[in-house]
C-alpha cells in the first residue's frame, strides 16, 4: 500500500495533519480538501496542527492552506517542520513552529529522558536574525539563537538555552522540557522574566547598572545571573 | 506627478493619528502640495472634524469603493487650500466594507493627480489597519512616550517589517520636557532604544491642540505654536528637506535658561 497523501488523527492536543514531504503541493492541499469534506462539519470549530515533514512551506502556501482550513472552520494552530524556509514562513504568519519529530528523533530520545542535553554534540536550534519585537512568540524544542533584539512582550520557549546577541528585554523560557542545565545569555540583560526548567525568576526592580553580557542559570536551586564569560 | 502614499497608524488609539494626519496635510498644502487626506477610520471617522469639514461631507469612502459615486465627487476640497482634499470615512459602516486591494485601486487612481496622499489609519491591527498599509509608500508611526503607547508601536513595526513594508519613521507626540527631564517620562532616546527606527519627529505638548482640533483648525495652522512648528518641520522632512530637529528645551524665562545652561540641560 502507498503511502497517504495526508493523514488526519486526533492526539490529546488537538487534530494533528500529516502532510507527505515529497508530492506536489496542489496534489496535497487537493487531497485535504477532500478528506476534510468527507466528514464535513466533523472538524468544524478545532484547532489543528500540520507536520510537513522536509517540505519546504513558502509564505504563501501556508496562507492558502491557512485560508482552506479556516473556510472549513478549523484553526491552523502549529506546524511542525525539519525546514528552515517553514519556520520563516511560520514566524512571518506569526503562526507557533516546531521542529518536527523526525528532528527529534534524530536527537535519539525516549519517554522519561530529559528532553534536550545542552552540551551534547550535534544539537539543534533556530539562529533569528532579526529583532523579535512585542507580540511575537518563538517556540523551539532546541537552542534558540536571536541576533538581534528581544523586545519587551515578545516571548522564547525553547527546549535548550537561549542566547541573544543583543538587549534581552522580553520574557525567556530556556529548558521548557525540564532541563535545569539550560542557560540564558544575553548581551544586555534586562528581561521582563526569565524562567529555566521549573524556575521563575524576574530581574531585581533596581536603577541600571552597568550594561555587560550575562549568564542565567540554575545553581543551589535558583536562577543566578553572572558575567558571560563563556 | 506620482503622489507618495504616506499611512500614519500607530497600534495604539487616543496618540494623535488623526492630529498628526490632519496637521501634516495642512502643512504639505501650505508648501504647495497637492495633497488628499483618506480617513480609513470607517465607522468612527473624526479626521473630517479636526479638519472643520464635517458639515460638507456627501459621499464618503464606502460610496466610492462601491460605485455610488465617481472619485471626484467624494473628494472634499478644504476652505483654505485649494489642492487640499479630504475623502471621509463612512460613519455608518465598518472596516470590512472595504478591502486592501480597494485601497490600491483607489489610491492608484489619486496618485497621477497628486504628490501626497495620507491615509489616518484607525487604531488596532486589524482590517482597517490592513487597509490603511496596503497602498503605503512610507509609513509614520505615531506614539507617545509611555510604555503601552511604545509596546503597541513595536508590536505594529513587527507586523509592517512581516509585510516587506520600508522600515517606517517615529513621530512621538505629546512629549513632556520637564517631565521627561525629571526621568517620569521616556525621552526620545528610550523611545528609539527600544523601537530601533528613525525618528521624523517630536511633538511637545501643547494645550492648544484640543481646542484648534475642535474648531476644525488645526494647529500647524497657527504660527506661535511649538507643536504646529514641528509638524510643519515633519512635513518638510517628508519632501526629503534635512530640517534639523528643534530645540524643546527653550522657555521664555531667562532666568530658568540661563539655570538650565549651567545645569547642562539639552534639548531632545
Amino acid at each position: 500500500m502507498t503511502e497517504p497523501l495526508t493523514a488526519i488523527k486526533g492526539t490529546k492536543d488537538g487534530l494533528l495533519i500529516t502532510i507527505s514531504p515529497t508530492e506536489e503541493w496542489g496534489v496535497v492541499t487537493a487531497d485535504l480538501a477532500a478528506r476534510l469534506d468527507e466528514r464535513s462539519g466533523f472538524y468544524a470549530g478545532g484547532q489543528v496542527r500540520v507536520d510537513f515533514g522536509t517540505r519546504p512551506v513558502r509564505k504563501d502556501e501556508l496562507m492558502s492552506l491557512r485560508a482552506l482550513l479556516e473556510r472549513r472552520g478549523i484553526t491552523l494552530n502549529a506546524i511542525s517542520t525539519a525546514s528552515a524556509t517553514t519556520i520563516d514562513a511560520a514566524s512571518a504568519l506569526d503562526l507557533r513552529a516546531s521542529l518536527n519529530d523526525a528532528v527529534a528523533a534524530a536527537g535519539a530520545l525516549s519517554d522519561g529522558e530529559i528532553a534536550f542535553n545542552s552540551v551534547e554534540d550535534g544539537t539543534y536550534g533556530v539562529l533569528i536574525r532579526r529583532t523579535l519585537r512585542g507580540g511575537r512568540t518563538v517556540h523551539n524544542q532546541g537552542h534558540v539563537v536571536v541576533v538581534g533584539d528581544v523586545n519587551p512582550g515578545a516571548e522564547i520557549i525553547a527546549g535548550g538555552d537561549v542566547i541573544v546577541w543583543g538587549k534581552l528585554r522580553g520574557k525567556v523560557h530556556a529548558g521548557a522540557n525540564g532541563d535545569e542545565t539550560a542557560v540564558i545569555c544575553a548581551l544586555d540583560m534586562m528581561p521582563t522574566q526569565i524562567r529555566i526548567a521549573s524556575f521563575i525568576s524576574m530581574p531585581p526592580a533596581e536603577k541600571r547598572r552597568k550594561v555587560r553580557p550575562e549568564m542565567a542559570l540554575i545553581r543551589e536551586n535558583r536562577i543566578v545571573v553572572a558575567a558571560w564569560e563563556a | 506627478m506620482a503622489a507618495k502614499v504616506v499611512t500614519i497608524t500607530s497600534g495604539k488609539g487616543g496618540v494623535g493619528k488623526t492630529t498628526t494626519t490632519a496637521n501634516l496635510g495642512v502643512a504639505l498644502a501650505r508648501m504647495d502640495q497637492k495633497v488628499v487626506l483618506i480617513d480609513a477610520d470607517i465607522g468612527l471617522r473624526n479626521l473630517d472634524i479636526v479638519m472643520g469639514l464635517e458639515n460638507r461631507i456627501v459621499y464618503d469612502l464606502v460610496d466610492i469603493v462601491e460605485g455610488r459615486c465617481k472619485l471626484r465627487q467624494a473628494l472634499i476640497k478644504h476652505k483654505m487650500f485649494p489642492d487640499l482634499y479630504l475623502i471621509p470615512a463612512a460613519q455608518t459602516r465598518d472596516k470590512t466594507a472595504v478591502s486592501p486591494a480597494d485601497m490600491i485601486q483607489l489610491t492608484d487612481q489619486l496618485r497621477q493627480e497628486m504628490d501626497f496622499i495620507l491615509i489616518d489609519s484607525p487604531a488596532g491591527i486589524e482590517r482597517g489597519f490592513r487597509n490603511a498599509v496596503a497602498p503605503a509608500d512610507e509609513v509614520l508611526i505615531v506614539t507617545n512616550p509611555e510604555v503601552s503607547a511604545v509596546r503597541d508601536a513595536d508590536r505594529v513595526i513587527g507586523l509592517l517589517e512581516a509585510e516587506n513594508k520600508k522600515t517606517p519613521r517615529l513621530i512621538l507626540n505629546r512629549a513632556k520636557l520637564d517631565q521627561i527631564r525629571k526621568g517620569e517620562m521616556m525621552s526620545a532616546e528610550d523611545v528609539t532604544d527600544i523601537l530601533a527606527i528613525k525618528l521624523i519627529g517630536i511633538i511637545p505638548e501643547d494645550d492648544q491642540v484640543v481646542p484648534s482640533s475642535n474648531s476644525g483648525v488645526p494647529i500647524t495652522l497657527n504660527e506661535g505654536s511649538r507643536a504646529g512648528q514641528a509638524f510643519r518641520n515633519i512635513a518638510r522632512r517628508l519632501m526629503g528637506e534635512d530640517v534639523p530637529f528643534m530645540n524643546l528645551d527653550e522657555s521664555n524665562n531667562l532666568i530658568k535658561r540661563l539655570g538650565r545652561l549651567f545645569a547642562g540641560g539639552k534639548g531632545i
